[in-house]
C-alpha cells in the first residue's frame, strides 16, 4: 500500500469524456447548493406556520404542531430520506407511480425525493426557533397589540413575527449550516453531490486524502463564509434594546 | 399497495443483532466522545493560547463538515493512517473506523456542551479552590468539573439521543446496524416496506421516549 500524494490531481483528467476531477466537484456542489437552497425554502415556510400554530392560543392547531414536531425530531434523518425514496412512491396514485417511477430521470427523482425530506426534516427544527423567538419576546408586545385592537393574525403579522425573525437570526443560521451538511446523505440514494463526487474522485483517481481534504476544504469554506454573511446580517437587523442580540 | 407485517416477527433476531450494534455504536461514541471532548473543552479554556486555539479550530472543523463525510473518508483512510504509523498492514473493520469516526466527530460537540457548562460555574467557586491551595487539576477535577458535569447531563444526554440516530449513517459503509439490517431482512422477503415503516416506528419510540425522560430530568436537575 504505497501512497503516491499528488495535489495536481484535480486537474487532471478522469477518464470520462473531457472532464477534470475538479469539474466533477463543481458539478456536485451544483447539487449540494441546489438541494439545500430548495429545502430550506420548504422548512422555512412550512417552519413559520407551524412555529406559529405551535404558539397560538387553541390546543387543537398548537397539539398538530408539537406532532408534527416530535415525530421528525425523532426519526433518523436517513430513515426519512428511504421513506420518501422508497416507500411513498410506492403508496402515489397509480399514473403519479408511474411518471415518478419511469418517466423522471433517476437524478430528479432523487433530488425530488431528498428536497422533500430535508425540507420536512428541518421544518420541525425552525418551527422551535420560531416558537422560540415568538416566546422569548416581552408579552406585553401582545398585550400591547390586543389593547389596540389588532386581531391575532395582525399581531403575528405586525407585532410577534418581524422581531421575532431577528431574535432567532443565530440559531437559524446554524439550522440552514446543518441543511448544506445533511445534503450529504443524498449521496447515499446515488445523487452525485459533493460527498458522492468525491468518492467518486478518491476511487477513480487513488488520490484519497487529497480528494477528501478538497471535500472538507469546500465544506468549511461555504460554513464560514455564510456564516460571517449572516453575522453582518444579524448585526444590521438586531433588536435595538435587547441584551440577548447584543443591540445597542 | 397492501402491507404484510407478519414478515418482521420471524426476523426479531437479526434485527435485535443490528439494534446491539446500533446502541455499541452509540455507547462508544458518547463515552469516547465526553472523554475527549472533555479534554478538548478544558484545552479551549486553558490560558496556553496555542492550546485553546488548536482546540478551537478542532472544534470548527468537525463542526463545520457533515458526519457522513467523516465516516467515509475514516473508513477508507484509518488503514492507510495505521499502516504509516505501525509500518505494517493492521487490517481493521468498518466497526472500528466508524468508533473512530464517532468518538472525534461528537468530541467536538460535546466539547461545546462541557464548555459551556464549567463558563456556568460561578467564578467564585475557582476563587475558594485557589484560596484552599489547590492546585489548576485538583481544582478541575474536585470542583469545577463535577458540577458542571451534574448542570450539563440534560444537554450530554440530548446529544447521546441525537447520535443514536445519527449512527444510522453507518449505512454508507455497509456496517449492520438497526436500519442496516431492517433494510437487508425486508429485501430478503420483499417486504422492504413493511420493514421500513417498523424501523422507523423502532427509532421513534426510544428517542421520543429517551427525550421525554431528559425533559423530566432537566426539571429535577433545574437549580
Amino acid at each position: 500500500m504505497n501512497y503516491n500524494w499528488d495535489w495536481g490531481v484535480f486537474f487532471k483528467s478522469t477518464g470520462v469524456g473531457s472532464e477534470t476531477y475538479l469539474d466533477w466537484y463543481i458539478a456536485g456542489l451544483g447539487w449540494t447548493i441546489g438541494i439545500a437552497i430548495a429545502a430550506w425554502i420548504i422548512a422555512l415556510t412550512l417552519g413559520s406556520i407551524l412555529g406559529v400554530m405551535r404558539t397560538v392560543p387553541n390546543r387543537i392547531v398548537s397539539g398538530i404542531a408539537t406532532c408534527y414536531v416530535e415525530l421528525f425530531r425523532n426519526v433518523p434523518l436517513l430513515v426519512q430520506l428511504f421513506i420518501w425514496y422508497f416507500l411513498v412512491p410506492d403508496l402515489l396514485p397509480a399514473d403519479l407511480q408511474e411518471w415518478y417511477k419511469q418517466d423522471l430521470n433517476p437524478t430528479t427523482s432523487a433530488f425530488l425525493s431528498v428536497v422533500v425530506c430535508l425540507g420536512l426534516f428541518t421544518t420541525a427544527r425552525v418551527c422551535e426557533q420560531v416558537r422560540t423567538g415568538i416566546q422569548a419576546l416581552p408579552r406585553g408586545q401582545e398585550s400591547a397589540a390586543r389593547a389596540m385592537g389588532f386581531k391575532l393574525p395582525q399581531i403575528y403579522w405586525n407585532v410577534l413575527l418581524p422581531q421575532a425573525y431577528r431574535i432567532i437570526i443565530p440559531p437559524l443560521t446554524s439550522e440552514f449550516l446543518n441543511v448544506f451538511k445533511n445534503t450529504s446523505v443524498a449521496s447515499l440514494i446515488g445523487l452525485m453531490e459533493l460527498l458522492a463526487q468525491t468518492k467518486q474522485t478518491a476511487e477513480f483517481s487513488a488520490n484519497l486524502f487529497e480528494a477528501f481534504t478538497l471535500a472538507t476544504l469546500i465544506y468549511f469554506t461555504l460554513n464560514m463564509s455564510l456564516m460571517l454573511l449572516m453575522r453582518l446580517v444579524e448585526k444590521k437587523v438586531a433588536v435595538p434594546g435587547l441584551i440577548s442580540v447584543g443591540g445597542k | 399497495m397492501e402491507f404484510d407485517f407478519s414478515g418482521i416477527i420471524p426476523s426479531l433476531p437479526g434485527l435485535w443483532n443490528g439494534m446491539v450494534m446500533t446502541l455499541k455504536l452509540m455507547a462508544m461514541g458518547v463515552i469516547g466522545g465526553i472523554i475527549l471532548g472533555t479534554i478538548l473543552a478544558l484545552c479551549r479554556l486553558s490560558h496556553n493560547k496555542l492550546l485553546s486555539n488548536l482546540a478551537g479550530a478542532y472544534v470548527n472543523y468537525f463542526r463545520s463538515i457533515p458526519l457522513l463525510l467523516v465516516i467515509t473518508w475514516f473508513y477508507l483512510a484509518v488503514p492507510f493512517v495505521l499502516r504509516w504509523i505501525t509500518g505494517e498492514d493492521t487490517p481493521i473493520g468498518a466497526f472500528t473506523s466508524c468508533i473512530v469516526a464517532f468518538m472525534m466527530f461528537e468530541a467536538a460537540y460535546f466539547c461545546e456542551i462541557v464548555r459551556a457548562g464549567v463558563q456556568s460555574i460561578p467564578k467564585g467557586q475557582m476563587g475558594a479552590a485557589k484560596a484552599l491551595g489547590m492546585t489548576y487539576g485538583q481544582m478541575m477535577r474536585l470542583i469545577i468539573l463535577p458540577q458542571a458535569f451534574r448542570k450539563m447531563t440534560p444537554l450530554l444526554l440530548q446529544q447521546s439521543i441525537i447520535l443514536f440516530q445519527d449512527t444510522s449513517l453507518v449505512y454508507a459503509v455497509g456496517l449492520v446496524d438497526f436500519l442496516n439490517a431492517s433494510r437487508a431482512s425486508g429485501d430478503i422477503i420483499g417486504r422492504s416496506n413493511e420493514f421500513l415503516i417498523f424501523a422507523g416506528l423502532v427509532y421513534f419510540i426510544i428517542s421520543f421516549s429517551a427525550s421525554l425522560l431528559v425533559k423530566r430530568l432537566q426539571k429535577r436537575f433545574a437549580v
